[in-house]
């Protein structure tokens, strides 16, 4: 113990105050010869139509004191850390109830959302938060799940994600509006059908790996899209469809009528209802997605899935079928993607092509990367802030009377987005929740560090 | 020899030739039941290509490999066999395999040939334990009933994968990693590493078991405990050896028989001691013409 606190001592060695100012005084000359074209002057076109120069130097003191003093905040830390002696890191062990108290705290708070939204901001503040924050987030967090299967565990970059979300979605609408089938029934059949698209796409991309694959599903999910503008007469093209039945509780529709859920249960009719019976839906699904993950992790399937994000070849040397333990790895993440996008178009009434642009896959990529490839947690937290950090820019209308009445904090969303990733990057490269959980253990339960644990190569 | 009639792998004409190269040439030798037979050679004499024809990583040239368990074959079981076009004829507990015409899973899986790298292939990322119980994939992926029984959380499978875990813990004792069972295998050092590989392909229950190298990059007393644990795999658990090692002191101590490549091509092919003095042999590794042997000799001071 002794020491440990000696060498503690030791090790926290002055700071260098020359370095550090040497080091922001560059930053600030690179920032203000940066500033000097872009910052510096606006150009403006008078009355008798000549280009004017108003220079901004005030703009460019702030910019180039932000970078100053930002660059000697930065290295006085990076020269603190490196004084320290990192102790060796130990594996964390996880307990066991420690894990089962937070998720059932989880649990009750993500079943509770909607009346905590009903009484605090009332029943028609509400719904903007059940639906928008809630039903929205958890649709990302369903989509992350799936996308983890394929992606975080089995290791095969999957570009393309948002064609199986599609295929779910146009046969749910398709399905029900030309044959008459109920939510009940296509929802089934939208996850059969986004698993067989799945192996359909597995199967000539299986001999790919690392950026071939990621190249050929980014084409897959860019061909779904474009058959579905295309093919008018079936999917209407770019006007989408639209009518699509709303899912129905037992039987019960939720509409003023007599046959109706308000109606049966005895209670007035409120547009709130099918809003909170769509946020327990996907609840419903997204747990499911949740729940088959962690139990098939255990099982020999998933063990072969993480086995072959880890080294095919060795997988192929253990009798494991690479080609099957793949292309279950696609349908099973198809099927999740699928029912998501059942659910997407129950919920909307409407679909169109415009939902599942290229930006929609790689805004659950960067979900499932940002949160830990392989950790639901991670996923969850990710999608959270992801998506609910977007709505939370159309909150902040307030910022207009800082910016100006033109000043829209939507605009501002893929800058966040990048910056979210920059830091991201070098704070933790391999994302939120960077440690592996065995699936099996004989003592102890101890977290594998990610500096072992490889990424995957397609 | 009484040895003789036990043959589980026998080898004829071996042909391996990538583009213009001719890897394998014309390679014919038997592996018997319970033996350990080395392979051994200078560099680039094609060793390590015969483990991946062997076991299916490559499809060879030509040539035909039989695999037999728990009988040998008879030469007209093989023959009809190779005319029927069949991959094997495999019946419960064993069978006659064709391994040139299988996939490498299937080799691994059907007639249970099992294999190591030179370059150590384990998932560093996962447990020790974990490594030993991805090995026992197939018969845990019938017990979970193809993932399906096993998601309803049937008992079948638990009482599977509890058997799974023992044998891994077995393996883990023999091996001496028990109290690292829940460390990552990427953690361990190299010569555990190494062992825990062995114990990993033992964990699939093989008939035949491939060890490439396995002696490499280990100290003296990890060269003598690798020898120990060989003896153990061959003795009481009655799994037959295939070996490729440079380490002669491994090779001469262990092998019951020893087929010696170059360019190759078979040059010798028998006990070590009749190996230690094939001039053959010693002309191969100190690179010399065959009658330059004994000049070549006097001058290193053999």
């Amino acid at each position: 113990m002794a020491t440990i606190a000696e060498v503690k001592t030791v090790a926290v060695p002055a700071i260098s105050w020359s370095e550090a100012l040497k080091k922001s005084a560059f930053a600030a000359l690179i920032t203000l010869g940066l500033c000097f074209p872009v910052v510096a002057f606006r150009t403006e076109v008078d009355i008798s139509n000549r280009l004017i120069l108003l220079p901004r130097w005030g703009l460019v003191l702030v910019f180039v004191a932000a970078a100053f003093f930002g660059q000697l905040v930065l290295s006085i830390i990076a020269q603190r850390r490196a004084g320290i002696v990192k102790a060796k890191r130990q594996p964390i062990a996880i307990s066991d109830r420690a894990s089962i108290i937070a998720k059932a705290f989880g649990l009750v708070l993500l079943v509770a959302y909607p009346f905590l939204a009903i009484g605090l901001s009332g029943a028609s503040g509400s719904v903007k938060w059940i639906d928008n924050f809630g039903i929205q987030i958890l649709i990302y967090i369903m989509l992350g799940w799936g996308l983890n299967i394929v992606v975080g565990l089995a290791g095969l970059l999957d570009l393309g994600y948002v064609a199986f979300y599609a295929v779910g979605a146009y046969s749910t609408a398709l399905l029900t509006k030309t044959f008459g089938l109920s939510f009940w029934t296509v929802l089934p059949l939208a996850g059969i059908l986004a698993a067989f698209w799945g192996i359909l796409l597995g199967f000539p991309v299986l001999r790919l790996r690392g950026d071939y694959l990621a190249i050929v599903t980014l084409a897959f999910g860019e061909i779904i899209r474009l058959i579905l503008i295309n093919w008018v007469e079936v999917t209407g093209g770019y006007a989408g469809i639209s009518g699509i039945p709303r899912p129905t509780f037992f039987g019960l529709p939720f509409n003023a009528s007599n046959q109706g859920f308000a109606a049966f249960f005895g209670i007035p009719f409120s547009p709130l209802h099918r809003t909170i019976f769509l946020y327990y839906l996907i609840l419903i699904l997204a747990l499911l997605t949740y729940w088959v993950t962690i139990r098939l992790r255990r099982l020999p399937v998933g063990r072969a899935w993480e086995a072959l994000r880890e080294d095919e070849i060795a997988c192929r040397a253990l009798g494991i079928n690479t080609v099957s333990t793949k292309l279950t790895a696609f349908a099973i993440g198809a099927m999740f993607g699928g029912f998501a996008g059942a659910f997407f178009a129950a919920r909307q009434g409407f679909i169109s092509p415009e939902s599942f642009v290229f930006m929609e896959s790689a805004v659950i990529v960067a979900i499932v990367v940002l949160g830990g490839m392989g950790s639901p947690l991670g996923v969850a937290i990710a999608a959270t802030v992801m998506i609910g950090g977007t709505e939370i820019l159309r909150e902040l209308d307030w910022l207009k009377m800082v910016f100006g009445s033109d000043f829209d904090p939507t605009q501002y969303r893929m800058l966040l987005f990048g910056l979210a990733m920059v830091v991201m990057m070098v704070w933790k490269p391999r994302g939120l929740i960077s440690t592996r959980e065995p699936s099996v253990y004989l003592k102890s339960r101890k977290g594998v560090s990610v500096e072992h644990v490889s990424e995957g190569h397609g | 020899m009484a040895k003789q009639a036990d043959p589980l792998l026998i080898v004829e004409n071996l042909t391996m030739r990538f583009g213009g190269l001719l890897a394998v040439n014309n390679l014919s030798f038997v592996a018997q039941r319970g033996d350990i037979t080395a392979i051994i050679g200078p560099n680039g004499a094609g060793k390590t290509t015969v483990f991946n024809c062997i076991t299916g990583f490559y499809k060879p040239t030509s040539g035909r490999m039989s695999l037999a368990f728990p009988t040998p074959a008879t030469e007209e079981e093989i023959q009809r066999l190779t005319d029927s076009g069949h991959r094997h004829s495999a019946h419960d507990g064993g069978g006659l395999f064709l391994l040139e015409r299988m996939p490498d899973f299937e080799i691994a899986a059907k007639a249970r040939v099992a294999r190591t790298f030179q370059n150590i292939r384990l998932f560093s990322g996962m447990t020790v334990l974990e490594n030993l119980v991805v090995a026992q994939h197939n018969p845990l992926m019938r017990a979970s009933g193809y993932s399906i029984l096993g998601l309803l959380g049937s008992g079948h499978y638990k009482a599977a994968e509890r058997a799974a875990v023992e044998r891994a813990c077995h393996w883990l004792e023999k091996i001496n990693l028990i109290h690292r069972a829940d460390d990552p295998a990427g953690d361990l050092p190299y010569g555990d590493q190494r062992r825990l590989e062995i114990a990993r392909a033992m964990c699939t229950e093989p008939v035949l078991l491939c060890l490439d190298e396995p002696a490499a990059g280990l100290n003296p007393r990890e060269s003598a405990e690798l020898n120990e644990l060989l003896r153990y795999i061959r003795d009481v658990e009655k799994t037959s050896i295939l070996l490729i090692e440079h380490d002669m002191s491994v090779v001469m101590e262990i092998s019951d028989h020893i087929v010696v490549l170059e360019y190759g091509m078979k040059i010798a092919d028998g006990t070590p001691a009749q190996i230690r003095d094939d001039p053959k042999v010693i002309a191969a590794y100190l690179g010399v013409e065959d009658e330059e042997v004994e000049q070549a000799e006097a001058e290193v001071g053999i």
